[in-house]
């Protein structure tokens, strides 16, 4: 299979690297760059355990070939702290015990980090709408609907 | 073991510089190369092996199939790569054509739509595609191009049957015209899934209603059914029940039963039929109710 070389930027760090054509953008993050806080749920685009932002946009990294982010910049849940400080968000997921096993957080974290970008300020039922595609199985969403929006409150 | 998640099977990526190499490369290569937008289908028909192309050629970066303008007297035209959520957030869209926002919103979740095109969801050619019942009522056509020129098709000429479309090899779909709606129209997406958003349908129903001096009942209904026939079905008898007769409320639930009578739907893992034809009575009655009251209310 002939490899193809990208250039991207990942949570602010330039990489250069050879990725075959089915290369899947999720598994060029777990496993070429080893960034394992992306998680691997479903493989089908439904569960939301692996999305990450792509130039900015939430997308399902299992439905994205690496092929295709020549030139792109990605951010994984890595990105969001800043010198190895939570964020915001994740400082009221802590407060507000909205992880329990803590599969979907990574995913949670980047789409409700989205949406606070594009709405400071949504209420719970835009919040709920945004989360859509994030799938737990633990909490019943509750605490994480709180979460985003004490996040967004402060 | 075999792995219960397997990894996408080898294929090459294809990425040519315009489409005329792009329809070239699909017409030399039949059955062997599949065309590449979202992937958000293509993906899980590989996963499975459902789908085994050599190729796939993405036509994401072509020139043109980026775009999406709202004429007032032409309507809409939404190149092949806008994304769902383009769709949605574009105002002359919502102004315009909101069964179609309504039902763009049904599909997937808000990260699954900034890969998930429209044109995708109408060439995967899914019954249950949430897209397609509306597209259909807006009277709808794609536009082909194709190593032999470029054509377009009415969309009620184009799916032959669930995954089938009438494209010969080396045609593509650029993008997808919707003309303006008819002066004072009222419409409406019910959809019924599982969950209320996200799933896929397990029956829905696009009715979209405008006043017509021309006709008896003086408006004309179109109203077409998902994810109960093979391809979407536009319910004609009841769309000339309605036009050709001075409108009782009664003739809605005539009308719903006409549409029980129209679909041939089958058992499968999210409904049986039996279930989903007594849905398209249920979700057709509503939706001619809520849209003959909006009518009545402008």
């Amino acid at each position: 299979m002939k490899m193809h070389t990208i250039n991207f930027t990942i949570n602010g760090r330039k990489e250069s690297l050879k990725v075959s054509s089915n290369l899947t953008l999720l598994h060029m993050i777990r496993e070429n760059l080893a960034l394992t806080g992306t998680k691997n749920g479903c493989e089908a685009g439904e569960c939301g355990a692996c999305t990450v932002l792509l130039n900015g946009e939430p997308v399902n990294s299992c439905m994205v070939l690496a092929v295709e982010c020549d030139r792109a910049e990605i951010m994984t849940v890595e990105g969001l702290t800043e010198n190895g400080e939570l964020a915001r968000l994740q400082e009221s997921f802590k407060n507000l015990n909205a992880v329990q096993c803590g599969f979907c957080t990574p995913g949670m974290l980047i789409t409700a980090y989205e949406l606070l970008q594009r709405n400071p300020h949504p209420t719970p039922s835009e919040i709920k709408e945004a989360l859509v595609g994030n799938l737990c199985r633990c909490t019943g969403y509750e605490r994480i609907i709180q979460a985003v929006e004490q996040a967004s409150g402060e | 073991m075999n792995n219960p998640l397997p990894r996408l099977p080898e294929f090459e990526y294809i990425r040519l510089e315009t489409i005329e190499k792009a329809a070239q490369f699909l017409k030399d290569h039949p059955g062997e190369a599949a065309p590449y937008l979202g992937g958000t289908d293509l993906f899980v028909g590989l996963r499975d092996r459902r789908k085994q192309p050599k190729y796939l050629v993405d036509l994401k970066h072509l020139e043109g199939l980026n775009s999406l303008t709202f004429d007032p007297a032409k309507g809409l035209t939404i190149g092949a790569r806008v994304t769902l959520n383009q769709l949605i957030d574009h105002r002359d869209v919502q102004k315009n054509y909101p069964i179609l926002c309504q039902a763009a919103k049904q599909v997937g979740g808000y990260q699954l739509r900034n890969r998930a095109t429209l044109c995708g969801n109408i060439c995967n050619a899914s019954p249950c595609g949430d897209t397609i019942g509306p597209s259909m009522v807006y009277q709808g056509s794609v536009n082909i191009f194709g190593p032999d020129g470029t054509r377009s098709l009415p969309l009620e000429d184009f799916f032959l049957g669930p995954g089938k479309v009438a494209l010969v090899d080396g045609e593509i779909v650029h993008s997808i015209t919707l003309p303006l709606p008819p002066e004072g129209s009222q419409g409406m997406y019910l959809c019924h899934g599982r969950n209320k958003l996200s799933d896929l349908a397990i029956a829905a129903v696009s009715v979209l209603a405008y006043p017509d001096l021309t006709s008896a009942s003086g408006f004309r209904f179109r109203i077409a059914l998902s994810a109960v026939a093979p391809t979407v079905v536009i319910v004609e008898e009841a769309q000339v029940l309605l036009s050709e007769n001075p409108i009782e409320p009664s003739h809605f639930e005539k009308a719903a039963h006409i549409a029980r009578q129209s679909c041939k739907p089958i058992d499968d893992i999210r409904s049986s039929a039996e279930y989903r034809r007594e849905l398209v009575y249920t979700l057709t009655s509503r939706a001619l109710n809520q849209v003959w009251d909006s009518l009545q209310s402008v």
